[in-house]
């Protein structure tokens, strides 16, 4: 007989079998409890965005609304202007479109690539009932002949699959040509390489200036006896409460060319009244606004983690012969890198997105890539190269993030 | 539940009486965007609309209200009866199947019996959209700052050598590139024909990088007569009726210039799907008639859409000012117009934008 077999809870259930029960039982509850929270960031966070990311690479516009023209296009090889019963198709699925009042938004999906396709599908679709019976080829050509250029047909035959790289082409500056080859698109047309790095150049910066301010104050106010540093971290937070429109507003009239620092440093002499400082509507705008608005970001973790340095080690450094420097950056300074990892990152990331102060202040120079993406969400209606670019924004910020897990741990950061 | 219903019903019935609304009253959402324009039609024909009918508007502010009829429309969750949108959006729209048709013939004829379709200005009326105003993007300039010689044309925009100081422009290719190749000395009715070539776009942006490092760009209406207040800028492009209002309204020494003006209409749409479709009809029905459009005059200095408004508009609503010398399309500001082609920006739209885009970002 032996023993082990027998170990079983008073109503006779062997202990194993008793004890997962209770852990699952457990487990299950811890589930029910954060259900709701899964549930809403599922529905509001994950499922929207993976939408709109899809719509970088789904765009069915046109295999939607021209069947039978896309049916011929992926079948055929399209190097150069096809005959008779490409363009069958193609006034066929036009008389079609036309009546389901289709033909413009398939127009604007071939204007992405091609400009003038808006009005080439508007007029043609117009003048359709004039096309009597094949051959059709000759007809179309004679209404426009556009119809006869080679980079259209290109163009028309990479739209004729549902999913497609354009978007992810035109956001990194790219572009087909006639043939279908992927060239750098013309230098007048390239934007978004240029405003994507100048949005990691900006938004490091930020995170820099933020932690040379940052970092003395956290340390202040980690180190003032409580009624004081409760009394200063309202400072910190007030401003951090305050709307975002109405900070980035005060920061124009504060410093735009007729603004307040300016005339007073007019009126003490400094500058002449035609030398005026322009700090607004430019880069500097946008860095002195946005460096003001991050520095609660990393305040807040540099403080939490000061607060929990003891004092005692600096001061066991000094006597031990270490000068300030030499104590400040050999014990003071390593124990607060959780903190300047934690805020360096947090203040990076938010500005690496950021929208309405650029928008607000920083005229042209200092606009960054989100700008771009609210204009193609907003004004010009390319929701797909705007998913492109968000989804790109997206792409390097975890690039980063990973590669920062790499250097320095994200173990190793503290937010609070 | 049948013991219920008749005091549901009673309940309703007497919030009703004590409300004095009719049992039939809706509330429509009104779009529309912002500022001293929205308040013209909140007066003009809002105000009128909710005493004649007993239904209620809500009037909501957009920088551009077209922009949520699209999201609106493809999610299938469509809460805006009543837009009021630039021409190339009603047109783009319209053609992408966003909006309602509206069926021209509804609308009320003049006083004097001319059918709507011959009464409103050749172009107001679309497959989907009926026009109230003439509006036009003009430059303006504060006159207490000039000492000698002011702005009289569309070339002293850009000419900072003989007006230095900065400009405000909107933040778009359009009208930029109009209104640089007229400064140039392109003739107004050339002036699209030169855009669709190469060799038109690239004269413009030579002509914008003239004055590139002196721009402060805006975006809202609203921006312009700020920057002009603030003495932000020297001179900058706005929409007419916002320059009128600070100039008449608020007493501010802004002059406009007319020279090189580009003219734009603005309409009333409703998106596919309309939540209160047949009350958003009425409303245009009203809104759009001979007397409202000649009242929403009195209020802001755009030009009513109708032939047969203007010999009804009358004096400002501060009873002193006569408003037809101020309007876009009177004869004396006609001299050098141009009248905004929505056919090429919907065509050229993505593509100069783009450009523009690249040329602003670029150093």
């Amino acid at each position: 007989m032996t023993a082990a077999a027998a170990l079983t809870t008073g109503d006779g259930t062997p202990l194993k079998t008793a004890l997962a029960r209770a852990t699952r039982r457990a487990r299950l509850k811890a589930l029910f409890l954060v259900a709701p929270l899964l549930l809403f960031v599922i529905v509001t966070f994950a499922v929207p965005i993976g939408q709109m990311l899809y719509l970088s690479v789904y765009n069915p516009v046109f295999s939607d609304n021209m069947p039978r023209l896309s049916a011929w296009l992926r079948v055929h090889d399209v190097a150069q202007v096809p005959g008779e019963d490409a363009f069958e198709a193609l006034v066929l699925d036009l008389t079609e479109a036309r009546a389901n009042r289709t033909h413009a938004q398939v127009g604007t999906r071939i204007n992405y690539e091609r400009t003038g396709a808006t009005s080439l599908f508007k007029s043609t679709a117009r003048k359709i009932k004039r096309i009597k019976g094949p051959p059709y080829k000759d007809q179309l050509l004679a209404l426009n002949e556009e119809w006869g250029e080679l980079h259209l047909w290109t163009v028309m035959a990479r739209a004729a699959s549902p999913h497609t790289a354009a978007f992810y082409a035109q956001a990194l500056d790219l572009s087909y040509d006639a043939e279908g080859e992927i060239v750098r698109a013309p230098e007048n047309r390239r934007i978004y390489g240029h405003l994507f790095l100048r949005t990691l150049f900006l938004s490091a910066l930020i995170a820099g200036l933020c932690l040379l301010l940052g970092y003395p104050a956290a340390h202040l106010l980690a180190s003032l006896p409580l009624r004081y540093s409760n009394m200063l971290m309202v400072l910190v937070l007030l401003p951090f409460w305050t709307s975002l429109l109405v900070r980035t507003t005060s920061w124009i009239t504060l410093l735009q060319s007729q603004g307040v620092l300016n005339d007073m440093l007019v009126s003490i002499g400094i500058l002449g009244d035609d030398g005026r400082l322009q700090l607004m509507y430019n880069q500097w705008g946008t860095v002195i606004a946005m460096t003001h608005i991050m520095l609660p970001f990393m305040i807040l973790p540099l403080y939490s983690v000061m607060k929990t340095v003891p004092k005692d080690y600096v001061r066991a450094a000094r006597s031990l012969g270490a000068g300030p420097v030499t104590a400040f950056l050999r014990v003071y300074l390593p124990q607060t890198v959780p903190g300047i990892g934690a805020g360096v990152l947090l203040v990076f990331i938010i500005s690496v997105g950021y929208y309405i102060t650029p928008a607000l202040v920083g005229g042209s120079s200092g606009q960054l890539i989100s700008n771009q993406i609210a204009f193609h969400m907003l004004q010009s209606l390319n929701w797909g190269l705007a998913a492109a670019l968000g989804a790109l924004l997206l792409g390097g910020v975890i690039l980063l993030y990973w590669l920062y897990d790499r250097l320095v741990g994200v173990d190793n950061m503290k937010l609070g | 539940m049948t013991a219920m219903k008749p005091i549901a019903a009673a309940a309703l019935a007497a919030g009703l009486v004590l409300s004095g609304v009719p049992a039939n009253a809706g509330e429509i959402t009104v779009v529309s965007w912002g500022g001293a324009y929205t308040k013209s039609q909140v007066e003009a024909y809002h105000k009128p609309w909710m005493a004649k009918t007993g239904h209620k508007i809500k009037s909501v502010d957009a920088p551009n209200p077209a922009a949520p009829i699209k999201a609106q429309v493809k999610a299938g969750n469509v809460s805006i009866d009543v837009a009021d949108v630039e021409y190339s959006d009603a047109v783009r729209y319209c053609d992408e199947g966003l909006l309602e048709s509206i069926d021209p013939a509804i609308l009320p004829p003049a006083p004097d019996g001319t059918p709507a379709t011959e009464d409103f200005i050749e172009g107001a009326l679309t497959d989907c959209a009926v026009a109230s105003i003439v509006w036009s993007t003009v430059f303006a300039y504060d006159a207490s700052k000039f000492k000698g010689a002011e702005p009289r044309t569309i070339a002293d925009l850009f000419d900072v050598k003989t007006f230095p100081g900065k400009r405000g422009l909107r933040k778009g290719a359009k009208p930029n590139l109009e209104m640089a190749l007229m400064a140039d000395g392109v003739p107004a009715a050339e002036v699209y024909k030169m855009l669709t070539t190469d060799a038109g776009v690239a004269r413009a942006f030579k002509k914008l990088d003239t004055i590139k490092t002196h721009v402060v760009w805006w975006e809202a209406g609203a921006q312009p007569p700020q920057l002009l207040a603030d003495g932000e800028v020297a001179m900058t492009t706005a929409y007419n009726g916002r320059i009128f209002n600070a100039a008449i309204g608020e007493n501010k020494p802004f002059k406009i210039v007319w020279d090189g003006q580009v003219l734009d209409f603005d309409l009333f749409v409703i998106p596919k799907g309309a939540p209160n479709k047949d009350l958003a009809l009425e409303f245009i029905k009203f809104a759009t008639d001979t007397q409202r459009l000649a009242d929403q005059a009195k209020y802001i200095a755009y030009g009513p859409a109708r032939k047969s408004s203007g010999k009804l508009v009358g004096l400002y609503q501060d009873g002193k000012t006569p408003m037809a010398p101020h309007m876009p399309t009177a004869e004396a500001n006609m001299g050098n117009a141009l009248v905004n082609n929505f056919e090429f920006w919907a065509d050229r739209d993505s593509e100069l934008n783009e450009r523009f885009n690249a040329w602003i970002a670029s150093n």
